[in-house]
């Protein structure tokens, strides 16, 4: 943790945008396995920097799995593993000696259900900066206020900062678990059907979230709402069976898809 | 990508699906029909087709209204994508240039009334060819609709400047008339508002075919289709040299 | 046909009536006893408590007034003793059986506490008299807080291992995308959501043991003086009871109902501390 100041300045200049990397995350010939079966067959996709991708399939197609392979979330269970490369930042964060902590400090996740932490509203967000690093009281706050204001709850929380976190709206929880993630500064935020515990309205406004955090990071989100992809997304990719199908820029791939897997499942066809 | 996509896993959004389809080929079918009968007024001196046409006029703009209605409410509703979106938007277009097809072909017969009253001491061969021609690919593009045939469309797509080359050809003609001898003038202008009302028939029976083409295949046909009606540049000149129409 | 299909829907609903009509008159006789119980108790035992009977030092036989203040005081001592020992021991066990142990180990280990849970407390007295005692040769709080401690252990590993599991997926995932350590995400984000859980099962096991009276017939053993000395045999209130009921005398009957008031409205001062806590436990997982 003592090393925080240079990984600061690190990051700080990453997400300058004089320096912003066209490719955020390269995934080159990916496979996955829980156990013997296998999630995920030769998947080969560039999540650009600064865009927003989605990530589209129907249920157990693999999208999830990509995501939880992208900051090695599977690490936590046993017999799963990961076969290829994922190349964010210049490294190869599936080859051997990458520390998972780190890397997960700078490719943020967001769940489907909001993960409030029981503790105040204040110290969750503080939670993730005070793993990595020790700050004066004053700029943690200042991080902290910085990190709910680009959430959008700054407003509707500042005179509560004390107040537990479990007693915000469900829209309000996932707000704070985004305001958690981009705390700790990541490049990369991954968010996992973040809205679809949520009523129309959050829902909306996490969207509006998306596409203003797009100037700062790269995000990649998975859903299972085609007009939420439509809305939010730059670029969406089709999974199906594990497979890459189709990847495309939003208008293409929900006004004129390529494939025919493709069309079926944006406009809900048998195959 | 398959033209004949799969069924719904929704039944009722296939079948509003295709009862839009049937409403825009009906339309199709009702437009069709108003220029047949506008085409037997016209050279038949028909007035009773006539009349039959101009009737159709509000049928058409009637099922007009109810594929809007239609289109706003799969759009709201259903939210369509891809094929489905492309279809839906399609229909709507189409239904607009089959509207306005339906009123040319109403204010052809019309004319062909006031026509009617002249005893003309010309032919109409050039006015039968366009007609004939104009009739073909709108047949042609009602088909397309109703098969979803994108290479059809294509079809009608290129065999529009032929009906282009005709109207310039009447163009000249008519003009000649009415410089021969004045009392031309008044049939005359009717033809000639004929021969255009036409060549409209045809551009916007270019439109649905493009129109068409993009909802089949979500590409636009490529290629630049050369405009056909040189009409605007015109120039007939009179024996003595002046000229006769000032389009220059 | 329709008449049948009538009376057969009648018959159904009246099957359920009684049903539920039955068990409705069994639960509430139960909670008649229970109330029974403690009103008896309170009528019995009121007259006997006064500031005297808290603070004072039993007499002996003949002189009037005395209490159980030393009881009370070797309860506090035995039982927070027994709670030093069994809290590490049990919320470690319960840690490595949840989240660490290999499955078959978790099974062993899961099974061993729930045997240990239904030993008759007599026998762990016993083997804390054969341990701490016999070598020994004289009683101490220190054996009955040994036998207490493992009284408690069982209970403190089952429901700190549920507490734990009482936590959602989601939330300890939620700690490592953050990039915590597996340490990190232990203590700072698993232990804080199950805490409420755990001091529940804490204090459940510190109610247990209050109202023991068997193990420390033969390890604390009793005592009519202020100890404080764990390394001695101890007054302890339970014990108190026990001795001053299976005496002839009418007056430390009476201070028998009194300790027994005393160690009454503990135990549900405790249980509704627990039941409090585990109300804030269900809405914090929520």
């Amino acid at each position: 943790m003592s090393i925080a100041p240079s990984i600061r300045m690190k990051i700080m200049t990453e997400t300058g945008a004089t320096t912003a990397a066209p490719v955020g995350v390269s995934v080159r010939s990916l496979n996955f396995f829980y156990g013997p079966n296998q999630a995920l067959r030769n998947v080969s996709v560039d999540f650009r920097a600064k865009e927003a991708t989605a990530l589209i399939g129907p249920s157990g197609c693999g999208k999830s799995t990509l995501l939880r392979v992208l900051n090695r979330m599977y690490d936590l269970y046993p017999g799963q593993r990961a076969e290829g490369q994922v190349w964010i930042d210049g490294r190869d964060i599936l080859a051997a000696g990458v520390d998972a902590t780190g890397l997960r400090r700078h490719v943020g996740m967001v769940f489907q259900k909001p993960t409030p932490f029981p503790k105040s509203i204040y110290e969750n967000v503080a939670f993730g900066i005070r793993l990595h690093e020790k700050l004066p009281r004053a700029t943690l706050d200042e991080r902290v206020q910085w990190a709910l204001t680009r959430a959008a709850l700054w407003d509707e929380v500042k005179d509560r900062l004390s107040a537990s976190a479990l007693g915000l709206s469900g829209g309000q929880q996932q707000r704070l678990c985004i305001a958690r993630s981009i705390a700790v500064r990541p490049e990369v935020i991954l968010l996992d059907e973040p809205t679809s515990a949520l009523d129309p309205i959050s829902t909306l406004k996490i969207e509006e979230l998306i596409d203003e955090l797009k100037e700062d990071f790269t995000i990649v989100i998975v859903t299972h709402n085609m007009q939420q992809a439509a809305r939010c997304a730059d670029r969406v990719a089709f999974f199906y069976l594990g497979e890459l199908v189709e990847f495309a820029t939003a208008e293409d791939l929900f006004t004129r898809p390529r494939e025919k897997r493709t069309q079926e499942y944006v406009t809900g066809r048998f195959s | 990508m398959s033209e004949s996509a799969g069924q719904h896993l929704v039944k009722s959004y296939e079948q509003q699906l295709s009862r839009l389809h049937d409403k825009v080929v009906e339309m199709g079918g009702a437009v069709e029909n108003q220029l047949v009968e506008a085409a037997a007024a016209v050279l038949e001196k028909d007035s009773e087709a006539a009349m039959r046409a101009v009737e159709a006029d509000p049928g058409v703009d009637a099922i007009e209204r109810e594929i809007e209605q239609m289109v706003i409410r799969l759009i709201a509703l259903r939210q369509p994508l891809a094929v489905d979106l492309r279809q839906i938007v399609g229909a709507l277009k189409i239904s607009t240039d089959l509207e306005r097809i339906g009123d040319y072909a109403a204010n052809v017969a019309k004319r062909s009334i006031v026509l009617n009253q002249y005893n003309l001491p010309y032919s109409l061969a050039g006015l039968a060819n366009m007609l004939m021609r104009v009739q073909d690919n709108l047949k042609l593009t009602i088909d397309a609709v109703g098969d979803n045939d994108a290479e059809k469309a294509v079809e009608v797509w290129r065999s529009d400047e032929m009906v282009d080359d005709i109207y310039n050809a009447i163009f000249r003609e008519l003009i000649t008339y009415m410089m021969e001898d004045p009392r031309n003038i008044t049939p005359c202008t009717h033809l000639l508002f004929i021969a255009k009302n036409l060549e409209r028939i045809g551009d916007h029976a270019t439109n649905i075919a493009e129109t068409l083409h993009y909802a089949v295949r979500g590409e636009i046909i490529l290629g630049n289709r050369p405009k056909g009606d040189t009409s605007a540049y015109a120039v007939v000149r009179h024996k003595d040299g002046t000229t006769g129409t000032d389009q220059e | 046909m329709s008449g049948a299909a009538l009376s057969f829907a009648n018959r159904r609903k009246f099957s359920n009536y009684a049903w539920v009509g039955l068990s409705a008159s069994l639960s509430v006789g139960i909670a008649a006893i229970l109330l029974l119980i403690v009103l008896y108790v309170v009528i019995s035992g009121i007259g006997a408590v006064n500031w005297a009977f808290l603070t004072q030092v039993p007499h002996p036989v003949g002189v009037p007034g005395g209490g159980v203040g030393n009881g009370i005081l070797g309860s506090t001592i035995i039982i927070g003793i027994a709670t030093l020992f069994a809290l590490p021991v049990g919320l470690l066990t319960g840690i490595y059986l949840t989240l660490f142990a290999p499955r078959p180990l978790a099974d062993v280990l899961r099974f061993a506490a729930d045997v240990l849970a239904s030993v008759p407390s007599i026998a762990i007295g016993l083997f804390a008299y054969e341990v701490l005692v016999a070598p020994f040769h004289h009683f101490s709080a220190l054996s009955a807080s040994f036998a207490f401690s493992v009284l408690m252990m069982p209970l403190i590993i089952r429901t700190t291992e549920s507490a734990i599991r009482l936590v959602p997926i989601d939330m300890r995932e939620a700690a490592v995308a953050l990039g915590a350590t597996e340490l990190q995400t232990l203590f700072r984000c698993i232990l804080v959501a199950a805490r409420p859980g755990i001091m529940t099962g804490l204090i459940l096991a510190v109610a247990r043991v209050t109202g023991e009276t068997a193990p420390l017939l033969f390890t604390a053993f009793g005592s009519q003086f202020w100890v404080v000395n764990p390394n001695q045999p101890m007054a302890e209130l339970s014990l108190q009871i026990f001795t001053y009921a299976i005496s002839p005398y009418k007056i430390w009957h009476d201070q028998a109902w009194g300790g027994a008031l005393l160690l009454i409205l503990a135990v549900l001062a405790l249980s509704l501390t627990a039941r409090l806590l585990f109300r804030g436990k269900t809405t914090a997982s929520l």
